[in-house]
């Protein structure tokens, strides 16, 4: 038999990259997920999320966080991002380079420099919430002004003038038609950010010194206390809600518009 | 009367260092047609975005209806925008897009209370009033299915006739079209203008169109203005413009045209293509001017019968109509008829002094054509010059012998070579004999122009002109002769040689 090489092939190694590293792990988790100490079916687990208090306090502060953290990102992101791709300035991708470069550096390192600046203002006792949520923003601000930025910079400019030339003042200009066209960059920007902050747990470990709980520390917590079966049931549901999230910001829609407007680039 | 309903006075728009609009006096009247032509970067569609508010006059002035304009913005000016690539709202379908102005739009109410006293109240229009009218819009840019269609999925026709609805619901005042059938085809382009021709008698809006086409142009507008170099070549009637060519770049932007060199050698007389011409044009004599004649105007006869004679040198078929290359000497006419004639054949030309449009030629120098010699001179105008033979090769030089040495080492010999002789007209010395200059003649002219004298001198054997600007005044007439310094003999190949 001859040994034929096509270009499919090039796939092989990716395909068992997957079968191993990410579809064999999840099927894993589902066996534990599903089943009790002793190896027996059981949907005790997932009931125990929805039943356990500090279980569900850990989704409501997680919740909490992630709401308060994009809705914060948004709101700092949107004038950043508007200014850079609006305002003309001369320099401005210089600028937005200084946006994205703390991504370049190593994430606990950064913490680490943020935890040290806070103990030397002395804020570092006073609300770990409030600390992770800064820690959070400062963390993911980046991932809001990028996806905003390139929705904005390639917004046709006529449509601002023709908003204008049919009477529309700058704030009902930005009300009707800016704001409407770069959603695709808000929701990419939203999800970019709010996915992580639900799960992100080495944040809220060295900014709240692990005095709030969110799912992604009970997640571990579970699995130090080799409670493996609650561990997996936990995650099984942050996953399905996720993909939840994902379909209604429509983060599955496949339309070339979308894609035209930036949001493809996430 | 003052029926201006749009005035630009003395207005300027400069980017960083370029002037994009130079310093324009314009005015629009009521009801007009009117349309910015030129080619792009003429400064015509900033001349429009100035008039539309999106952009700001470094200097200057625009008055709407006399009243000062230039500093309110857009959405505060009754004139609306059809845009070049439309701009419509992705977001909104075709209604909502239509609906945008009309729904920002506040229109004053005149109530009566019980008292009876009338009271005056700015009011959004109805649902019902707006629905109204985004109907009968649509109606007559013939969409009427079309109301809660995406925009996106409208054609390109389509998506322009959304366009000039969404501007004209608003009842502007001034329409303004920035190229707006640019992106059509030629056929879908063709009816546009018609329709939009139509639209404008129907409305009774002031339209200013802005194009680079100037077909267009001539169809649809009642007024022209032609632009170049953000300034204004020529604002006139589409037949003023085509017949009455202000100047050589109108004419030769507006339709096909054959420019000539001219003199003027006596009373409605002009010589070019070394023929003299009746003409119905009446300018001083021995003026230097330039000669638009339309390739339909020229008449071809048989060889003989016409005013000049010369070879069809190419002929292609055009449609209605053949183009043909006439060539007498070295000079080309284009000439459009329907009979075709051979390449090769002889024939001659008649133009009809009525066909002959003159107008003043601006002289920057002088050209001639004229050839090296042995002594590595130049002769030209019936004359010899010194020159530096060295111009015509970037980097060359002279070895002993007389032989030019390329910058790749390569020996040249340069007699007889053809070369184009250009002399600038403040570098030419007048000297008061024959014998002492280079060339010599008899001064034909005289002109006065503020601080200096333009003096044109004609050779006795070729008649060629030396055009002179000289602070000194001479007579009529007088004999004189030139010399040129010969650093000041600009000197290039004629293209035949450099191709060898």
């Amino acid at each position: 038999m001859k040994l034929r090489f096509s270009r499919k092939h090039l796939c092989v190694p990716y395909a068992v990259f997957l079968a191993l590293f990410v579809i064999a792990p999840i099927i894993i988790m589902l066996y534990y997920a599903f089943t009790d100490r002793n190896g027996a079916f059981t949907f005790m687990n997932f009931g125990k999320i929805f039943s356990d208090v500090s279980t569900i306090s850990a989704i409501l502060t997680s919740l909490s966080v992630a709401i308060l953290t994009t809705a914060l990102c948004l709101l700092i992101g949107y004038p950043v991002a508007y200014i850079l791709a609006r305002s003309g300035l001369k320099n401005s991708a210089t600028l937005l380079l200084l946006f994205i470069t703390p991504m370049w550096i190593n994430f606990v390192l950064r913490l680490n420099a943020l935890k040290e600046f806070f103990s030397l203002i002395n804020l570092l006792d006073k609300s770990p919430y409030v600390n992770t949520v800064i820690g959070m923003v400062y963390d993911f601000l980046p991932f809001m002004i990028l996806p905003l930025y390139t929705t904005l910079i390639k917004m046709d400019n006529s449509l601002v003038e023709a908003s204008q030339d049919l009477g529309a003042n700058k704030v009902t200009t930005f009300i009707h038609v800016i704001l409407p066209l770069s959603m695709p960059g808000i929701l990419s920007g939203i999800t970019m950010v709010f996915m992580p902050t639900m799960t992100n747990y080495v944040i809220s470990d060295i900014l709240g010194r692990s005095q709030i709980t969110i799912l992604g520390k009970l997640i571990e917590n579970h699995f130090m206390q080799s409670n493996w079966n609650m561990g997996a049931a936990i995650s099984m549901f942050l996953l399905a809600a996720m993909f939840l999230f994902t379909w209604f910001t429509g983060g599955f829609k496949d339309d070339g518009e979308n894609k035209a407007r930036g949001s493809g680039l996430w | 009367m003052d029926d201006k309903i749009i005035e630009l006075i003395g207005v300027s728009r400069q980017y960083d260092t370029t002037l994009a609009v130079d310093n324009i006096d314009l005015y629009v009247k009521k009801g007009e047609f009117v349309t910015f032509l030129g080619p792009s970067g003429c400064g015509k569609t900033t001349t429009l975005r100035m008039i539309a508010g999106f952009e700001m006059p470094t200097s200057g002035q625009i008055l709407l209806n006399g009243k000062d304009i230039t500093k309110i913005p857009p959405y505060e000016r009754p004139i609306n925008t059809v845009f070049q690539r439309y701009a419509l709202f992705p977001h909104m379908n075709v209604f909502d897009n239509i609906a945008y102005g009309l729904k920002l739009k506040k229109v004053t109410a005149v109530y009566e209370n019980e008292q009876g006293e009338r009271i005056e109240r700015k009011e959004k229009l109805s649902k019902a009033e707006i629905s109204e009218k985004v109907k009968r819009v649509l109606k007559l840019v013939d969409l009427e299915e079309f109301e809660k269609r995406d925009v996106t999925t409208l054609s390109g026709g389509q998506q322009q006739r959304v366009a000039i609805a969404r501007a004209i619901v608003n009842e502007p005042e001034i329409l303004l079209l920035d190229e707006p059938l640019g992106a059509l085809d030629l056929k879908m382009r063709k009816d546009m203008q018609l329709e939009l021709k139509d639209m404008h008698k129907k409305l009774g809006i002031t339209f200013i169109y802005v194009t680079h086409d100037q077909e267009e142009a001539l169809t649809m507008s009642d007024t022209i203005v032609v632009m170049k170099d953000g300034t204004i070549q020529q604002i006139g009637t589409p037949m003023d413009i085509y017949n009455e060519p202000k100047n050589a770049f109108v004419a030769d932007f507006i339709g096909e045209s054959n420019i000539f060199s001219g003199t003027i050698v006596g009373d409605r007389k002009v010589k070019f293509i070394n023929h003299v011409f009746d003409c119905v044009d009446d300018f001083p004599l021995h003026e230097k001017v330039d000669v638009v004649v339309r390739p339909e105007d020229v008449v071809l006869k048989d060889a003989g019968e016409g005013q000049v004679d010369g070879v069809i040198t190419s002929s292609i078929f055009k449609g209605v109509h053949f183009e043909m290359a006439f060539t007498v000497g070295k000079t080309e006419i284009i000439i459009q008829d329907t009979v075709e004639r051979k390449v090769g054949e002889k024939a001659s030309v008649f133009i009809d002094p009525e066909s002959i449009h003159i107008m003043n030629k601006e002289f920057v120098s002088n050209k001639y054509d004229g050839y090296i010699t042995k002594k590595n001179t130049v002769c030209f105008a019936d004359g010899e010059f010194e020159c530096d033979v060295t111009k015509l090769y970037p980097n060359s030089r002279l070895d002993e012998e007389g032989y030019l040495i390329l910058e790749n080492g390569e020996k040249k010999d340069l007699t007889d070579v053809d070369v184009e002789v250009e002399v600038g007209l403040k570098d030419i010395e007048i000297i008061d004999n024959d014998e002492d200059g280079d060339a010599c003649g008899s001064i034909v002219s005289i002109i006065y122009k503020g601080d200096h004298y333009q003096i044109i001198i004609r050779t006795d054997k070729e008649e060629e002109d030396f055009v002179v600007d000289t602070e000194y005044a001479w007579n009529e007439n007088d004999r004189v002769s030139v010399k040129i310094p010969p650093e000041k003999i600009g000197l290039k190949l004629k293209q035949a040689e450099v191709r060898k």
